[in-house]
């Protein structure tokens, strides 16, 4: 593959052709911030915070979807990129409440390390603000579309599962929402509690809720284990606090691996210390069920125990 | 199928059956006594005239011609002329006479003068058409003998819904041209030497554009006809898909010869039914004659048309949103990584030009290069549509050459504004243009002039205001445009152009803050560059332009509380005047009893209770009435 020299904040990098600015600044350590791009995900160029200056570019230009060129001189932290990047946090942060004391996300959520990172800060104003509608039907996603930037992750995970593409885009505008199916709650919608779109949830619009006051991010101990269920082998993330291990989070769904419900209950079941009560979803929303139920064991426990009783003489007396 | 021969052949013997409609292209009135016998009367069928039930009175004049015993009468349904303002408009050829507001009464005194005795009904004329007494041929009204048409050459000529009649007026003759005597590097070059560039608004040079799709090499390619027009007050678009549907057929067809796609998709709003329908019509006829579809005209080549249909979202005017929209997803633009010519519609080298693009190329491929760069101005070659609207005196459809100034078509033209009030600004280019006020009304209208200005050539819209438009209230009337028709994707968009609404509509409403205009300016600053697409990137400008221009009305509303054109109902009162006779009709006419006073004494208006209707200066006799 053909390689391209471009200098990023007088850094000189060479990569691979077709790799675009954001991905060039990576490999010299350079961190454009960004709220919609992932690298997993489709680019969109939807927060515009990514914008960088290009020497011989009157506009500035998204890092995210701008490939490099040959001897492209690029700056990510000049005077009209910065304030462009404050203009656009402020418009957010105008736009979102002001919860971090209390907000699950706080300190691992992007806008809050951008708004810190860039000095910008809450304000009062008269201007509208998003409706703060929180769909606390599932007993696995909490969505609070307060929060919600619209940078779209979501979206995009979610379809990338052919048969899930559960969430969309509703409503245009200011009035844009993210919906689940023909906007249900999670307990009528289609959606199969995988938690691919908390995982990429950028703020605290998405979280899981299995979480809710287990502890804040930086109390947790973090340790990542592989899913056993099924051979994709999904990344899973215990969080220990005090020693006990409090939560199983599902890590970003990469390299083709879908995340599910069982797995991500399963890996709960064998490592967290005192798992909250499962639940499935029947016609009438989520239902508190049993473990065996829920991780769809209860034939063939049934069956194994009664093979073992026959063929040892165990007598089974659960 | 029909080969090259044919088409010629059906061009002549149509052409002979048109010879009246031939003198719309004539100036001067022929002798009335030669003309007694044959006769032509032309209804206009544009979007404004034909919602006056066109069909009805083309069956009221036949009927009539019939009762009269006339037979060599033929009436005829064309499109646009353009002169809305006045319309239901009918000319009556061969003379070349010009009727306005023609209602459904009229139509028996037109065929029982003016057919059967040969007297011009004079009452009926068309106010531009006679002048001290003197009659003048349509073309010679004022309104017309400054325009030059290139895109509407047939509109409000040829039947629409008759293939025949584009052909006879040398349609299709470049297609034919082009696929048998000519390479597609010899199309190309001729458009890129014509200086043809895109009349959708950004003006980007056609002939390179469709160079760049041609140059790369891929399995499939496609054309597509953007034309998702929905600048306010626009229908530049729709009328010359409504009045010559084939023009856009047969410059799309050229552009897919040229570049090497057999598919090309027109991209059209779904509340044109009109123009979808007559499109329709205009689509079948071609594939029947092998004008489109496989092997056209016995060539290599072919090249087929489908609709696709807008729902409505303003946004999907823009090219990537488009394309997104014709995949089937939901309308929003994406990142350009890729140029369109390369990696558009599907993956594949796409060109998307405007209804108006595509119309002005068979003239170019037959008249040449050389012609169309004679018209217009070095940096923008041709002629332009606008669609004039506001306070102009002829609203209507204009086709310009390029250079043509502000004044003339505003002025000239236009007929000066209204009630005879004074000129303020005009407003080119919807909600992606500007205001550009009097001390500018010389500029000729071409690409870079306009933008040097602050505003923009646009798709064509144009609308005029007067002494009595207040400029924030324009501002905020394109801005609430923009905050609804944003598609919500991008943050600067999305959240900026509704905090600028929400400033304007403070300042209107007479709450506006000393910071609000930095905040307005700053606003504006990351809309325009942070934005993702053309609609976020200019949906500024509205307010960029006013504020330059007009920052003394701005600062009327904010420092004064006043609004200087008296536009802003939050800023004015009602007052009544000594001249007040005390007739006591406008406190009858107050529907919150506002308004006490006895009679034959001077009323007075409680402002407290007033919710400033205007219904008292309506009813007023002698205009005592007034707001300040």
């Amino acid at each position: 593959m053909r390689e391209v020299n471009v200098v990023i904040d007088g850094k000189r990098v060479t990569v691979p052709e077709g790799y675009f600015i954001i991905q060039a600044a990576r490999e010299v350590g350079i961190d454009i911030p960004a709220l919609c791009y992932d690298p997993n995900l489709e680019v969109v160029g939807a927060c515009r915070l990514c914008l960088v200056e290009i020497e011989g570019s009157r506009k500035l230009q998204t890092a995210c979807s701008t490939k490099v060129r040959d001897g492209m001189v690029i700056h990510t932290e000049s005077d009209r990129v910065v304030s462009s990047r404050k203009e656009i946090l402020q418009l957010l942060l105008d736009n979102h409440p002001n919860d971090c004391l209390t907000c699950q996300k706080a300190g691992e959520c992007l806008l809050q390390e951008y708004a810190y990172r860039y000095d910008v800060k809450f304000r009062e104003h008269y201007g509208a603000r998003r409706p703060s509608y929180v769909d606390t039907t599932s007993p696995y996603i909490l969505k609070d579309d307060s929060k919600c930037i619209l940078c779209g992750k979501c979206v995009r995970t979610c379809s990338q599962v052919q048969d899930r593409r559960v969430l969309s885009f509703g409503g245009r505008g200011f009035d844009t929402r993210i919906v689940i199916d023909a906007d249900f709650n999670f307990d009528k919608s289609s959606c199969v509690s995988c938690n691919r779109c908390v995982t990429v949830c950028p703020v605290g619009a998405l979280v899981d809720k299995r979480l809710l006051n287990k502890g804040r991010s930086w109390e947790y101990h973090k340790r990542e284990v592989k899913c056993k269920v099924c051979e994709y082998g999904c990344s899973f993330e215990i969080l220990s606090k005090d020693g006990r291990n409090v939560a199983v989070r599902a890590k970003e769904a990469n390299g083709g691996r879908p995340l599910c419900l069982k797995g991500r209950l399963t890996t709960e079941f064998l490592y967290v210390d005192d798992p909250d009560k499962p639940y499935i979803k029947g016609e009438e929303g989520f239902i508190e069920a049993t473990w065996k139920d829920a991780l769809g064991l209860k034939d063939l426990l049934d069956k194994l125990l009664a093979h073992e009783e026959e063929e040892m003489g165990v007598e089974y007396n659960g | 199928m029909i080969t090259v021969e044919e088409l010629k052949k059906i061009r002549e013997n149509t052409l002979k059956k048109m010879d009246l409609k031939l003198h719309k292209l004539q100036e001067e009135i022929l002798d009335k006594e030669g003309a007694l016998n044959k006769k032509l009367i032309l209804i206009c069928g544009g979007p404004g005239c034909h919602s006056s039930n066109v069909e009805e009175m083309k069956a009221r004049f036949e009927k009539r011609i019939l009762e009269k015993g006339l037979i060599h009468v033929e009436v005829s349904i064309a499109g646009c002329f353009g002169l809305c303002e006045s319309g239901p408009n009918i000319e009556v050829y061969p003379e070349g006479i010009f009727y306005s507001r023609v209602k459904m009464d009229d139509i028996d005194e037109i065929v029982d003068k003016h057919l059967c005795e040969n007297v011009v009904v004079e009452r009926l004329l068309n106010e531009g058409a006679i002048e001290s007494g003197k009659i003048k041929h349509v073309s010679q009204v004022n309104f017309y003998n400054k325009q030059k048409k290139i895109a509407l050459r047939n509109c409000g000529i040829i039947d629409y819904n008759d293939i025949k009649e584009y052909i006879a007026l040398d349609g299709y003759q470049a297609l034919a041209k082009a696929i048998t005597e000519m390479t597609q590097e010899e199309v190309i070059n001729m458009v890129k030497d014509s200086n043809l560039r895109g009349r959708g608004g950004a003006g980007f040079p056609t002939g390179r554009k469709w160079e760049t799709a041609f140059k790369y090499d891929a399995d499939q390619k496609y054309v597509i006809c953007n034309a998702d027009e929905g600048d306010p007050g626009a229908f530049m678009d729709r009328s010359i898909l409504e009045g010559d549907p084939h023009s856009v057929l047969e410059g799309m067809a050229l552009c897919g010869y040229a570049i090497g796609a057999e598919q090309g998709y027109i991209y059209i709003r779904a509340e044109y039914p009109v123009a979808v329908e007559r499109l329709k019509i205009a689509i079948k006829q071609a594939k029947e004659m092998g004008l489109l579809g496989r092997n056209i005209l016995g060539t290599d080549f072919s090249f087929d048309i489908e609709l696709r249909l807008g729902a409505g979202a303003f946004v999907c005017g823009e090219g990537t949103a488009l394309m997104e929209s014709i995949e089937g997803r939901r309308g929003m633009p994406r990142p350009k990584v890729e140029r369109t010519a390369h990696k558009g519609l599907w993956g594949k080298p796409t060109i998307i030009n405007n209804v108006e693009t595509f119309a002005n190329v068979p003239p170019i491929l037959l008249k040449g290069a050389d012609w169309f760069r004679s018209i217009g101005t070095e940096d923008s070659s041709g002629t332009k549509v606008f669609a004039l609207g506001g306070k102009v005196k002829n609203t209507g459809l204009v086709e310009v050459p390029m250079g043509t100034t502000l004044r003339e078509i505003i002025f000239d033209i236009g007929g000066g504004i209204e009630k005879d009030r004074k000129f303020k600004a005009v407003q080119t280019g919807g909600p992606s243009g500007g205001c550009i006020p009097e001390e500018y009304l010389d500029t000729p209208v071409d690409f870079g002039s306009l933008s040097k200005i602050g505003s923009i050539m646009g798709s064509g819209g144009m609308i005029v205001l007067d002494e009595s438009d207040c400029m924030v209230d324009i501002a905020r009337f394109f801005l609430d445009f923009t905050v609804d028709e944003s598609c919500g994707k991008c943050v600067p968009c999305r959240e900026g152009t509704k905090r600028m609404l929400e400033i304007l509509e403070r300042i209107t409403a007479g709450e506006g803050r000393a910071e609000d205009l930095d905040r307005l300016e700053s606003l504006a600053e990351i809309i325009t560059s942070g934005s993702l697409c053309g609609l976020g990137q200019t949906a500024a400008n509205p307010v960029i332009s006013t504020l330059k221009y007009f920052r003394d009305e701005y600062e009327a509303h904010i420092y004064d509380k006043r609004c200087p054109a008296g536009a802003c109902q939050a800023l004015l009162e009602f007052y009544i005047t000594d001249k007040c006779i005390g007739c006591t009709k406008c406190a009858r006419s107050c529907p919150v009893s506002a308004i006490r006073g006895k009679v034959k004494e001077r009323h007075v208006i409680d402002t407290e209770k007033c919710i400033k209707c205007g219904a008292c200066m309506e009813v007023c006799p002698v205009g005592a009435v007034i707001k300040r």
